[in-house]
């Protein structure tokens, strides 16, 4: 019995998915369309952004936004050398965690910055907005350095 | 309730890219070995199979189902099957026999991770809304946690590049191992950032395999007359979703869980815990509360080579064969899901009283 | 109102994600034999059942197979339908018959297109064989087999196809 030769074919999959938004996550992205960023008040009165529709510690169902700062602090870094076809950035970039200004729990979201040495945990950022804004995460097209 | 006990565990090698395989050629000889082991003939012989496997690994619909043709299952057989690691399997089939609907079960876990891009997949469990549009990658998320570690001192560098180098050495008595060597702390150290913080040595490989457990209570496993190790204690947690309200420093949920499982009700001897980085390792030893006294990753663990869907089972099988082998008396296996240890499972072997 | 009409309530988010799949082993064989105009299936070890195509194990006994057994382009239909919708993406205009066809030899059906018929004469049992595209069009693909068609040869009795033994349906 002879080896088969390995047969190969690529193809990519596509889910075109719609998805509803729901009350919470609609109001986030229609104050993203209109170049705002809301949070909303967790149970123990924490500012979560983006907000959440259930707190995850108490399952109490939440209603309070809350309008936070495009600027904020990273709490944390990753710098991608070399961005991935589907990533936001062509360029190397950074995923961050970003705490806003009035929110306490910091969102992930990509930063751009000419190196890796440009940034440090506590740096300040803010959010540079897509030319068109549509009611989407990318409406926030990525953070730069302040 | 009936005590529960492994009797036959066996794992493929841990390949970077298994080929021509599809999913049954990939699962048939692993069962093969299993079924020998137990001194069993297929599929047929245990009251009941369940399986972990994830059909977006290989962008594959139901290729859950086309595995089901390596068992023999005709006449038909009790089957299910998880989307989840298969150490989820395994706790789903422990639930079957505790509820008496079985005494007997095979679990096996596959995963060939090659066809796709794993890190950009495992991107699209996240959040719908506002993290899986970004295509924010496995890998990203893990270095954003060990960024974290670092800046605030809980972790060195070359604490990081400690834990690669023993799995690499610890790997050479693993023949499944894909990735093996005598590299010292230094050699780690000397590789440079691959996703800063992360080097490439700090990041498990990307793996094809499968491995395979077999499951009886106490009583079957005497009638068998198979050597076995007994599962004491299952449990699992979960954290949630939102990366920003978890601690991720520290693995709550596998805490929880190794409590309500009762691993601290006696010495744990050898723990193998499922860390696809390097950095996570530290933090669920931490959270574990391990000291020297207890062995860690001695298979090399998944840095030495992640087969996604069973490599959280296979954590189960190793500590199953070195209490088997009198290597040690009592010991955890830990099992994750989810992006920077998010879902934990611990599930806790000792030797059988006359085994 | 344009505030009303401004609220976000759905969002489009497509995924699409790309793979480079490998055949296994034992399609690897099939396919490869196909690109000759060898129709190939594959024998169990242990209960003798002819799987085409084979995907590497008899689905029955959970055992490899190993051994390649060459197959007639000559079926029997198993059971068929009338498409009657158009298919998205399917150039074929309907109505068309997707058949269970069961290659002489073998033990388990495949499915493919049924042609040159009257589509209401279809039946279970009914004998066809492969019309093949010319060889320089071939490739790794069962579409080197355009369609099955009716040949003059008595119906198989229901319960014989695709029943063991096999040498030929009227063994």
């Amino acid at each position: 019995m002879s080896q088969p030769e390995i047969l190969n074919q690529s193809f990519e999959l596509g889910y075109t998915y719609t998805r509803s938004t729901g009350p919470v996550i609609g109001r986030f992205m229609t104050e993203l369309k209109k170049r705002n960023i809301v949070g909303i008040k967790a149970s123990d009165g924490r500012v979560v952004v983006p907000p959440m529709e259930y707190d995850p510690d108490t399952a109490e169902e939440l209603s309070e936004f809350v309008e936070v700062g495009e600027q904020g602090e990273i709490v944390s870094f990753a710098w991608v050398k070399e961005p991935r076809e589907s990533h936001p950035l062509q360029q190397p970039f950074a995923w961050a965690m970003i705490k806003l200004d009035g929110a306490d729990v910091p969102m992930i979201h990509c930063v751009a910055a000419p190196a890796e040495s440009d940034l440090a945990t506590g740096a300040r950022v803010r959010a540079v907005w897509a030319d068109e804004t549509i009611g989407f995460i990318t409406d926030i097209r990525c953070f730069e350095l302040v | 309730m009936k005590d529960i006990a492994i009797v036959a565990y066996q794992q493929s090698d841990s390949v970077s890219d298994a080929g021509a395989v599809n999913e049954v050629e990939l699962i048939m000889p692993v069962l093969a070995r299993t079924f020998e082991q137990a001194g069993l003939n297929s599929a047929q012989d245990v009251d009941f199979v369940c399986s972990g496997s994830c059909d977006y690994l290989q962008g594959a619909a139901f290729a859950f189902v086309s595995g089901v043709d390596a068992l023999g299952a005709v006449p038909p057989i009790k089957e299910s099957h998880v989307e989840m690691d298969a150490a989820w399997a395994l706790y789903e089939s422990i639930l079957k026999i505790r509820m008496g609907h079985a005494d007997s079960a095979l679990i096996y876990g596959f995963g060939k991770s090659s066809p796709g891009e794993l890190p950009v997949v495992l991107s699209q469990q996240l959040d719908p809304y506002y993290l899986a549009p970004l295509w924010v990658d496995s890998i990203s998320l893990a270095a954003l946690q060990a960024r974290m570690m670092l800046d605030k001192g809980l972790i060195t560098e070359r604490d990081m590049a400690e834990v690669v180098s023993r799995s690499r050495r610890n790997a050479m008595n693993n023949p499944h191992a894909q990735l093996s060597g005598d590299i010292s702390v230094d050699d780690v150290l000397a590789e440079e950032t691959y996703l800063s913080p992360l080097r490439k040595a700090d990041c498990s490989p990307i793996s094809d395999g499968a491995s395979a457990i077999i499951i009886a209570t106490v009583e079957q496993a005497r009638a068998w007359g198979l050597p076995y190790a007994v599962i004491s204690g299952i449990d699992h947690c979960i954290e949630t979703h939102n990366l920003g309200m978890r601690d991720l420093t520290d693995s709550v949920s596998t805490r929880m869980a190794a409590n309500r499982a009762g691993m601290n009700t006696g010495k744990v001897d050898v723990a193998e815990l499922y860390a696809p980085f390097s950095h996570q390792e530290i933090i669920l030893a931490r959270a574990l509360g391990l000291d020297d006294s207890t062995q860690v990753n001695p298979s090399g663990g998944v840095l030495a080579g992640n087969l996604m869907m069973a490599s959280g089972l296979s954590r189960v099988g190793e500590v199953f064969n070195r209490i088997v082998k009198g290597e040690a008396q009592r010991g955890i296996a830990h099992a994750t899901s989810g992006p920077c240890l998010q879902h934990n499972l611990v599930t806790v072997l000792e030797k059988g009283e006359n085994a | 109102m344009s505030d009303e009409q401004d609220v976000i309530t759905g969002i489009n988010a497509p995924v699409y994600l790309k793979y480079n799949f490998t055949a296994g082993a034992a399609p690897s064989r099939f396919l490869t034999q196909l690109k000759k105009g060898v129709l190939m299936g594959q024998r169990c070890p242990k209960c003798s059942a002819v799987y085409v195509p084979a995907r590497g194990s008899c689905a029955l006994c959970g055992v490899a197979t190993e051994e390649d057994v060459q197959l007639s382009d000559k079926a029997t239909v198993e059971s068929f339908t009338i498409v009657s919708i158009p298919i998205p993406g399917n150039p074929i205009e309907p109505p068309f018959v997707v058949a269970n066809l069961v290659l002489d030899g073998s033990n388990i059906s495949l499915i493919h297109l049924l042609s040159e018929c009257e589509n209401s004469e279809v039946r279970i049992g009914q004998r066809v064989q492969g019309v093949w595209k010319p060889e320089s069009e071939w490739d790794y693909s069962m579409n080197n087999i355009r369609y099955f068609k009716p040949i003059d040869e008595p119906d198989v009795p229901a319960e014989k196809i695709g029943k063991l033994p096999v040498t030929g349906w009227e063994g």
